[in-house]
């Protein structure tokens, strides 16, 4: 028989000062920009300086977030660690890059090689903590997330492992961000929270972020929900989506009434937030709708802030006004989410109180 | 000689990323392994790659690096001897 999943505890770094657990966006930190550096922790106070020094941006955010996502579930080790990334360690491989060509492909030093790998992430984490489990990374562009989330789903519920760290991280890098606004990807004209949107412009405001979470297939009192289901699809027509939808729930038997909040990712692409409005204004019309790309900025892996919201809305049973999209109350109970990036890569999560 | 010692300090602190140490702090003797500045094998390989890049030295024999890398005062005796740029 198959376990359960449960999310033990959540760790944040994001657009938004999510560093701190004790806090769900009671400071908002609001923008009138085309892309998003994330609210940093004092990084000194989790990693001591003689490591720090090679480590780059993406790594530090991951040690915060893993951290305190360990710690909440009063963890000191973990059976596996799974990363989600779209990029990896981007400045170091850029800069790596840049060495090479700078150098004539002579003189190239060993750290901005051993930073710029993808598995950089899951293996700090694992030095740090002498972990000898199960250590993989996922890059597989905006499902990147999930697909370490359905690897810990799979163990977890085959009992081949009890407590798993997953995570998702991606930093911004200023040539990612230049050349991605030259094909109209990211925005070329700034937006605030609010007007993002009704911006009517094309492509997203890009950020950054890692978020963590201890997934455990044993109930504990720090628990924020169950994971009941998720799936992946990296090809979806606009108009497959309503019945997708109806199929996923069913496969996990739920019906949309069952659904008290539906997290939606639009972010503000006038070419792709269509797939959000079918069910924003279609299969969802009566249901509480939220979202949290206004708050988060666009990046590979910003479903897991969606997950992190999600989960927090949960074991809170509040919904934050700043990321209602309709005026229906919401019980949070039942969440689902609802992810895709340029009408590629989609996912839905389904979470329930528990 | 005291130009290079204040390049070489100026150059570890940056390639090396010692972002909460100053030129000051190290003196010229102090050790640059171990109980001194605290570098590691990663920290010795990428001094090697800065021997060949900046100085034109080029370290055939890793070992060399023990003796050469002991302290700045080493370090500034080897390069001033052996650069070629």
């Amino acid at each position: 028989m198959k376990k359960s999943v449960y999310i033990n505890s959540v760790g944040s770094v994001s657009a938004q000062k999510t560093f701190d657990n004790s806090e769900f966006l009671e400071e908002i930190t609001d923008y009138e920009a085309t892309e998003l550096k994330v609210v940093s922790p004092n990084y000194k106070a989790y990693i001591p300086p003689a490591a720090a020094r090679r480590m780059a941006k993406g790594i530090k955010m991951s040690t915060v977030s893993s951290q305190t996502a360990l710690k909440e579930a009063g963890l000191e080790n973990i059976d596996a660690i799974i990363v989600g990334t779209g990029l990896g360690c981007l400045d170091d491989s850029s800069k790596f890059v840049s060495d090479i060509i700078k150098n004539e492909e002579q003189f190239l030093t060993p750290t901005r090689f051993i930073q710029s790998s993808h598995n950089t992430v899951a293996g700090q984490i694992a030095l740090g903590l002498g972990c000898k489990g199960y250590n993989f990374t996922y890059v597989n562009s905006a499902v990147s997330f999930e697909s370490s989330l359905l690897d810990a789903q799979l163990q977890l519920e085959n009992d081949e492992a009890t407590h798993i760290l997953v995570g998702g991280v991606d930093e911004m890098v200023e040539h990612h961000v230049r050349t991605h606004q030259l094909i109209d990807h990211f925005k070329n004209q700034p937006v605030t929270m609010k007007t993002l949107l009704s911006s009517k412009t094309e492509g997203a405001v890009m950020s950054e972020g890692s978020h963590f979470f201890v997934l455990s297939n044993e109930k504990q009192d720090s628990t924020y929900a169950e994971l009941l289901g998720l799936e992946i699809y990296n090809e979806l027509a606009q108009e497959q989506l309503p019945d997708q939808v109806r199929s996923f729930l069913k496969y996990h038997d739920h019906s949309i009434e069952d659904i008290d909040l539906v997290v939606l990712g639009n972010n503000g692409d006038i070419n792709f937030d269509g797939y959000y409005q079918v069910l924003s204004a279609g299969l969802f019309a009566n249901t509480p709708q939220a979202y949290f790309k206004h708050l988060s900025g666009e990046f590979d892996t910003a479903s897991a802030f969606a997950f992190w919201l999600s989960s927090k809305i949960i074991k809170t049973a509040s919904v934050p006004d700043i990321v209602k999209l309709n005026a229906l109350h919401s019980s949070a109970k039942t969440v689902l989410i609802y992810n895709q990036y340029r009408g590629k890569n989609h996912s839905l999560v389904l979470l329930k109180k528990c | 000689m005291s130009d290079l010692k204040l390049e070489l300090k100026e150059k570890i602190i940056e390639q090396l990323n010692l972002e909460d140490v100053a030129v000051e702090e190290i003196a010229d003797t102090d050790p640059l392994f171990g109980e001194g500045l605290g570098l590691d094998s990663i920290d010795a390989l990428e001094l090697i790659v800065m021997l060949d890049k900046d100085y034109g030295i080029k370290l055939a024999d890793p070992k060399e690096g023990r003796k050469i890398f002991e302290s700045i005062d080493t370090m500034a005796g080897y390069i001033a001897e052996h650069r070629s740029r």
